[in-house]
């Protein structure tokens, strides 16, 4: 049954677990009893501590800052180039890595400093369908406008 | 444990082999060494094999049946770019045991035009999340970690550009090495830009290689040397990644240098200032940069003012520190399973006055040191003394 009710489900599906899509789109850590913080939620046990069932569910900020970045000018075949690709720490204290749109990359070459601190907010979008037909939304942060 | 000493070193020159298979390949290193050693595959007692890409085809047997099959144990090991020089500790391992008196290393790649972008995600392979999430490549993960270091102390392109230049000038004097030629800083600035700040003169190129070492125990040195000098593995170190804040994120290629530098001085009994040369992992020339500063060649944040002043530099140039005399994998190559093996020869040969590295000899070595990352991850550095 639970197949089946798949097989007739094309609604979208985030490109990652660490994206939920409700109520509204963010990202979600867990967060281990010893502080650890881990982006992606499957795991056998904390790495820090090794406790396996001391995980409660974080959601995580919307907004950020850049801590560092690249600007990526040759990726696998068929990726669109250059794009900008930063590691962006969130409040919680965790970083998670990402697309940063909205920076023009020759830009963020050229004055790397305004690109370090640079206060980013979470932007979701369908980046792909996948085989089974659903759209698959993907993240990324964009210079926050507020 | 016992006290270790390398008998012999073999290695071909790094470049594209298309006509040879791996087995080939290794099979020429381990002959060339143990013609160094003046010994015979009969007289070896055990063997480690690096080899990374094809490393579920029981690459050392292969190269047993090209060059002598004797029936000892053979152990292929696989520890991403780290793989050779972990054959190499396999093989120190197995005399300082004293389970064997005289083993075998040797470390073999045969990656043609392929690069090793890595990092391609997972997922439903319906759609990558590279380009998508940002990227996971390695020109990538390894610029970020120089970024982090413009960050925090105010480094510029031109210093990771210096060291593409240096490892080229002092590759031109080395015969095993991939590339030959030099490049000025505009060369390497102008350059096509790979993943910022790396451009493309800053990234190792692909290619194959072999490298192989014979290691023997103090008694056997003692018959077997013939008064020859041979160098002590002094130090024998190996780390993994220990538990950072920002885990798989941002890859720490820092922190488990930094452990495997403190252990194996330690070990050594020495330290950074006894240290005549080092052949680091300069993958990207962003990674050699942050080296100088795990292994202790300069203090925290000195890293673009010690290469400023010279440092990194043989000293026939005006240098201090050196190195990557051999070019490093800048300039040598990097065919992956090779270059643990090839950077401990390398080291050997200064401290031994051997020819092979005749015209780019460090003066008056008495130590040196071989550190080779590989991410996901693992971390060598083995300390030699003459």
């Amino acid at each position: 049954m639970a197949e089946q009710a798949q097989a007739t489900d094309t609604g979208p599906r985030p490109i990652v677990p660490w994206l939920k899509l409700a109520p509204k789109p963010h990202l979600e850590a867990i967060k281990c009893a010893c502080g650890a913080i881990y982006i992606d939620p499957k795991r056998v046990a904390c790495s820090k501590c090794g406790e396996t069932d001391k995980f409660t569910p974080l959601p995580l900020s919307d907004k950020g800052k850049v801590y560092v970045f690249s600007v990526v000018h040759q990726s696998y075949p068929g990726i669109k180039t250059p794009f900008v690709t930063a590691i962006v720490d969130l409040p919680e204290g965790i970083s998670v890595r990402a697309t940063l749109t909205d920076v023009d990359p020759e830009q963020a070459q050229k004055e790397p400093n305004k690109i370090f601190n640079l206060p980013v907010e979470l932007v979701t979008g369908v980046a792909a369908k996948d085989r089974e037909g659903h759209d698959v939304v993907a993240f990324s942060y964009r210079p926050s406008k507020n | 444990m016992r006290n270790v000493y390398v008998l012999g070193t073999g290695m071909i020159k790094f470049g594209r082999y298309p006509d040879k298979t791996v087995p080939q390949l290794g099979g020429q290193a381990a002959i060339l060494a143990l013609r160094d050693a003046g010994i015979s595959i009969k007289d070896v007692g055990m063997f480690a094999c690096g080899n990374l890409q094809q490393s579920n085809a029981m690459v050392g047997q292969r190269i047993l049946q090209q060059i002598g099959q004797t029936g000892i144990p053979v152990i292929n090991v696989t520890n991403a770019c780290a793989t050779g020089s972990t054959a190499f500790r396999e093989a120190y391992m197995s005399v300082a045991s004293g389970m064997y008196d005289i083993a075998m290393a040797v470390g073999v790649e045969q990656m043609g035009k392929a690069g090793l972008l890595g990092g391609a995600g997972g997922g439903d392979p319906a759609y990558v999340t590279e380009g998508k999430l940002g990227s996971g490549t390695m020109p990538v993960v390894f610029g970020q970690a120089g970024i982090e270091h413009m960050r925090k102390y105010g480094t510029k392109l031109e210093h990771f550009a210096k060291i593409s230049v240096k490892s080229h000038k002092h590759a031109t004097k080395n015969p095993f090495s991939q590339y030959r030629n030099e490049v000025s800083l505009e060369d390497v600035m102008n350059a096509r830009m790979i993943a910022y700040p790396n451009t493309l003169y800053m990234c190792c190129p692909t290619g194959d290689g072999a490298a192989a070492a014979i290691l023997v125990s103090e008694d056997k040195l003692k018959q077997l040397a013939g008064g020859r000098k041979r160098a002590k593995v002094a130090a024998s170190v190996l780390t993994s990644d220990p538990w950072t804040d920002r885990d798989l994120t941002l890859p720490d290629v820092s922190t488990l240098t930094r452990r495997a530098s403190k252990q194996a001085y330690e070990t050594a009994g020495i330290g950074p200032k006894d240290i005549a040369l080092t052949e680091l992992h300069d993958c990207f020339a962003t990674a050699e940069l942050v080296h100088y500063e795990n292994l202790g060649l300069c203090g925290e944040g000195e890293a673009g003012k010690f290469i400023d002043s010279g440092g990194g530099m043989h000293p026939s140039l005006g240098g201090h520190d050196p190195v990557n005399v051999s070019g490093g994998l800048l300039s040598k190559g990097h065919p992956l399973g090779a270059t643990g093996v090839a950077n401990i020869c390398e080291v050997v040969w200064h401290l031994t006055q051997d020819d092979r590295a005749k015209d780019r000899l460090v003066p008056n070595a008495k130590a040196g040191q071989a550190h080779v990352i590989g991410l996901g991850s693992a971390c060598t550095i083995h300390v030699l003394t003459v």
